[in-house]
């Protein structure tokens, strides 16, 4: 076969064209006058012009449909016997004269409708008559368009047919044999163009065929317009037949296409009472078949049908759907053998999309699909195919999406064993769905057995997994850890016990996370398990049995070990401070000699991690912050504390830091409350230190010539003084705060006319306290300005 | 030369009329001039009865020697000009020698002809009934005046009309099973019948099939044959595929067929032959020829 110009296509057409329009002028002709003889001559002429084989199909069909419009003139003559004086049984014959078969047939064709609306012959025999005539023409192109020729024609007849209730079903069973027969001859021709002409031209020939697929699809369409095809002749008659000619054409183009047309084609009602039929068609396929896009479509229009309305869900669990649907992909998958996984889990997330929208209560349903995956992920190699992943992460999201609620996907027994068939960046970006899904909706993980299924689940945020970690984004790295972290809240039982269980667990996970992800997941856990804490110590009075597991101690063992791995990583600063929350914590609940190992914890961690001398500022004033809130201690582990926090603080680098460090640690002796501290004496020393440092700073400054410092640190030292002047501590007298400002003073008047907002605000502060009167404002008094 | 063309004329008018002539079916004729007239039509062992009339030219007498009418049947070969051959002659006296001086009417009449033959006309030779009227004459020459008439016998419909069934085909090429439904058709039968494709593995463009008749003349080493292809019905349209079946329907009734003859008087014989005809995508073609019988049937 030669490949033929497009050009050369042009003209034949044009020439094709210009035969038919030459014709159907003599056509008009004898029409006009009535002449029978010259009406049949010139239409066969002008159909002749449809015996070419040079055009394509689509020109093919341009020269087609101009004789198409010639020949419903050419009918509506034939209908009106008073023009030509021919009853319609001769004009059968007669045009059965024609030597040229296709032309003969067209017009066959044409008297036959005629005929079938007279009522003159059975609808029946002319219909198995014009079918079978037909054979005569196996040239594919000639032969569909013949045949959709005969399809178009008779369609509004057969309409009439097939709806027309009055007569006996056999009637309605006459249009249906017809368009069946029609539509295998057809597909069978469709099926042939196929094989014809050389491999090298088959992606063309293929476009080709695509281009007549409709053809061969509106007979199905005709079927489904008919009224009397009720679901019993469907069931009976139409399916089988479709279905055998599906299977038996063995063309996938062919069975792509009519599978895909049965499904659109025809009532849901219809597929959900066949589907057992539809299914079995599926695995006998061929293998290049995209089966899979089939049943996707015809799960999509079975659970859209099954959303609308409450009475057909009955229907589907009485033909047990779900099964159903679940073998015959299982059965697709075991046939097509070389379906890429894509395929096999493709098909996966239809069912499930099926199952979670027709049977959202059916969990066992979801975890059969899963579970048919795990198979199916299970026999082949990890996946490396990008579009494979992506379906299996729809199809762990669907659960996740419809439930609205992880721990529902948490009984599924086969979801962990899909994601272990994950590459470790879907993994992970499958675990971090997951926690998104919780923090969306709010779930709270309440059992340890969900915790640990939960953490199975999203092991690969927090763990390297097997392979080579591959280089990772920090951004994304710290993303996924704080999600892991705010996971941990997530996780919660008001019973003291199962929560003490999740802690366990969790640290059990968390542990294996490694130096990277503890800085993240620690504090998370710390604060959860401190939770724990505060409410035992709220029922303290009920737990005093020994078998009671969650005690404040034990959890506190464990506080310990999480903070200890911790400072492993290193990560001394972090440690430090939720030693102070355990510290504080443990002062909660009484235990003096937890709270003193935490605080030695502390002091150990400050002394031989914190190097930097900010982290160690911070730190020291985190330390004054935690111990002056401590009450459990005996004054003698006090002492030791606070003359260790004293002395750390005078030893800080920079001066302003020593000096500030040591006024609050005059804090540790003045302590609010009923049973507090209050060490005038001592508070005093702090402050005069205090001052002693900062004229140091002074003096330093004043030798850089920088004279900006110290008299903020001055000021500052004064509102300290006032502090405790207001709080009634005897040490600190009115003299000694006169003192100070005058000090302050003398000091500004060496830094010429910039004055101090600060100093200002706390001057204008004293003048009000002196103003108000009373038992403050006699304090004050004394005091001047 | 008009007077030339007028001593040629006879002295008289003959003319022969049927004496049912207006009510008797009247069928065309193709003349040897090409032109087509209509003539009466008899069958076998009808009796032919009508009027010879004779009218001398205006004031003339005609002497004779008797006046005859026969009846004649005749084959006629052309590569024989000239010569007929009777095979029926029969002859009436319509008048003794005399003289006749104005129109002069005879009645005739030949009952219960036997006339075997069928009027035909074909490609080496024709079969004609004739009417010859002829007034003989000393001199001057006798004076003929001829009518034809046509002669067509019907037959029953065969009492045994076996189907035509075979399977042909070239090894491992071609392989096929067509069925007619009769071996004897009437003028205006239809043939019925379908091809079945067992083996295909050529590229078959189209499928036709012809009615051929063949006429045979003269016998021995004089035997002329000559085929003619009366019909070509194209029956299918492109390649097919195994196991398709393709159906015939042929009207024989648009074609100008004659019944088959078979040795008739020894002279010549007329059959019909049904040609299957494959033509290839080479245009190469693979036929088969099967007779049939043809008879006329005597219309409803």
């Amino acid at each position: 076969m030669l490949l033929i110009g497009a050009e050369d296509e042009e003209k034949w057409l044009a020439e094709g064209i210009a035969g038919v329009q030459h014709n159907a002028f003599y056509l008009h002709r004898a029409l006009d006058s009535n002449n029978l003889r010259d009406a049949l001559k010139y239409s066969a002429q002008m159909l002749s012009e449809l015996r070419t084989s040079k055009l394509s199909p689509q020109k093919y069909y341009e020269l087609y449909m101009r004789a198409f419009d010639e020949l419903r003139i050419l009918e509506m003559f034939f209908k009106d016997e008073s023009k030509h004086g021919v009853s319609v049984v001769d004009l059968y014959e007669l045009v059965q004269h024609a030597g040229n078969i296709l032309p003969r047939l067209y017009l066959l064709c044409t008297v036959g409708s005629v005929y079938i609306k007279s009522k003159e012959a059975p609808a029946k025999e002319l219909l198995q008559d014009l079918v079978e005539m037909c054979h005569g023409v196996q040239h594919p192109i000639r032969g569909l368009f013949l045949r959709s020729y005969l399809a178009q024609i008779s369609r509004d007849k057969l309409l009439d047919i097939g709806s027309d209730y009055e007569g006996d079903a056999d009637t309605v069973m006459d249009a249906v044999e017809f368009i069946l027969e029609n539509f295998t001859e057809m597909n069978k021709l469709w099926v042939r163009m196929q094989l014809e002409g050389p491999g090298r031209v088959r992606e063309k020939r293929e476009k080709e065929r695509s281009a007549l697929q409709e053809l061969v699809g509106k007979n199905l369409h005709v079927l489904s317009q008919i009224e009397g095809v009720d679901l019993e002749i469907y069931k009976e008659t139409v399916l089988p037949r479709v279905l055998e000619q599906v299977v038996n054409c063995k063309d996938d183009l062919s069975q792509y296409y009519l599978m895909d047309c049965i499904i659109q084609v025809f009532p849901d009602e219809y597929h959900l009472q066949t589907l057992e039929m539809l299914l079995a068609a599926c695995p006998q396929v061929q293998p290049t078949v995209d089966i899979k896009t089939v049943l996707s479509r015809l799960m999509d229009r079975l659970s859209k049908y099954a959303a609308s309305s409450a009475d057909v869900l009955t229907e589907f669990l009485q033909v047990e759907a779900f099964t159903k649907l679940s073998n015959a992909i299982e059965k697709v998958i075991e046939v097509q053998v070389d379906m890429p996984a894509v395929g096999a889990i493709t098909l996966y997330v239809s069912l499930l999309t099926f199952t979670l929208r027709v049977h959202p209560d059916r969990l066992d349903y979801v975890d059969q699909v899963l579970g048919a995956c795990v198979k199916k992920l299970s026999s082949i190699p990890k996946l490396e195919d990008s579009r494979a992943t992506k379906q299996v992460v729809a199809l762990l999201s669907a659960p996740l999406e419809k439930y609205n609620d992880t721990v529902t996907a948490l009984k599924i027994s086969n979801y962990p064993r899909v994601m272990d068939h994950l590459d470790n960046g879907t993994n992970k970006v499958m675990a971090m769905v997951i926690i998104e899904s919780i923090m969306k909706n709010n779930t709270c993980i309440s059992t340890a057995d969900k915790v640990e299924v939960l953490f199975e689940l999203i092991k690969g945020l927090i763990k390297d997994l097997d392979s080579a970690t591959d280089e990772l984004d920090e951004e994304d790295f710290k993303d996924e850890q704080n999600s892991v972290a705010k996971l941990i809240h997530m996780l919660y039982n008001n019973e003291p016990e199962e929560m003490l269980k999740i802690i366990c667990i969790v640290w059990k996970h968390t542990m294996a996370g490694g130096p990277k992800r503890l800085p993240f997941t620690v504090p998370s856990l710390v604060f959860s398990a401190l939770r724990l804490v505060r409410q035992l110590q709220g029922q303290e009075g009920d737990i005093v049995g020994e078998e009671v597991p969650a005690t404040p101690k034990k959890i506190f063992q464990l506080l310990s070990q999480m903070i200890e791995a911790l400072s492993a990583v290193p990560s001394p600063e972090l440690a430090l401070r939720l030693y102070l929350q355990c510290a504080e914590a443990a002062n909660g609940c009484d235990l003096e000699y937890v709270a003193y190992e935490f605080f030695t914890q502390v002091f150990v961690l400050y002394e031989e991690e914190i190097a930097n001398s900010k982290a160690q500022v911070t730190a020291i004033h985190l330390i004054i912050g935690a111990l002056q809130r401590m009450n459990v201690f005996s004054v003698e582990n006090r002492d030791t504390l606070t003359h260790k926090t004293t002395r750390y603080s005078a030893r800080l680098l920079k001066k302003p830091d020593q000096c500030r460090a040591v006024y609050a640690c005059s804090h540790l002796f003045w302590v609010d409350g009923q049973d507090g501290i209050r060490d005038g004496e001592r508070v005093l020393l702090c402050l005069k230190r205090a001052l002693r440092i900062a004229n140091a700073a002074q003096q330093m400054a004043s030798i850089a010539r920088d004279s900006s410092g110290p008299v903020t640190l001055f000021v500052e030292i004064l509102n300290k003084y006032l502090y405790y002047f207001e709080k009634g501590n005897k040490q600190i007298t009115a003299a000694a705060i006169q003192h100070l400002i005058e000090l302050i003073n003398t000091e500004m008047q060496g830094d010429s006319a910039t004055s101090d907002a600060f100093l200002a605000s706390t001057l204008r502060y004293i003048q009000f306290q002196k103003q108000r009167g009373g038992v403050m404002g006699a304090k004050f008094e004394s005091i001047k300005l | 030369m008009n007077f030339l063309i007028g001593a040629f004329k006879p002295a008289c008018n003959i003319s022969i009329t049927f004496s049912d002539g207006k009510s008797r079916k009247q069928v065309p004729m193709k003349k040897e001039n090409g032109k087509t007239i209509m003539v009466s039509l008899f069958q076998s062992k009808e009796s032919i009865a009508g009027k010879v009339s004779i009218e001398p030219l205006q004031g003339k007498k005609i002497e004779h020697l008797g006046v005859k009418v026969e009846l004649l049947g005749q084959i006629e070969m052309y590569f024989d000009r000239g010569n007929f051959y009777d095979f029926t002659s029969l002859v009436r006296e319509l008048d003794v020698p005399g003289d006749i001086y104005e129109r002069k009417t005879y009645p005739f009449e030949f009952s219960t002809v036997e006339m075997p033959y069928e009027t035909y006309n074909g490609a080496n030779l024709r079969l004609r009934y004739v009417l010859k009227v002829t007034v003989s004459r000393n001199y001057g020459g006798s004076i003929v005046e001829y009518q034809d008439f046509i002669v067509r016998n019907y037959s029953p419909p065969p009492s045994i009309n076996n189907s035509i069934k075979m399977e042909v085909g070239i090894e491992d090429c071609l392989h096929i099973e067509f069925e007619y439904n009769k071996s004897k058709y009437h003028l205006k039968d239809v043939i019925i019948g379908k091809i079945y494709f067992l083996l295909v593995r050529i590229k078959i463009k189209n499928m036709d099939l012809e009615i051929r008749r063949r006429e045979s003349t003269g016998s021995g080493a004089n035997t002329h044959v000559e085929t003619e292809t009366l019909a070509k019905f194209e029956l299918m349209d492109g390649a097919p595929v195994r196991g398709e079946s393709i159906p015939i329907r042929l009207f024989l009734s648009p074609y100008e067929l004659t019944p088959t003859y078979r040795n008739i008087n020894n002279k010549f014989s007329v059959k019909y032959y049904l040609n299957l005809v494959l033509v290839d995508e080479e245009d190469r073609r693979y036929f088969k020829q099967q007779e049939i019988a043809i008879y006329r049937q005597q219309d409803s």
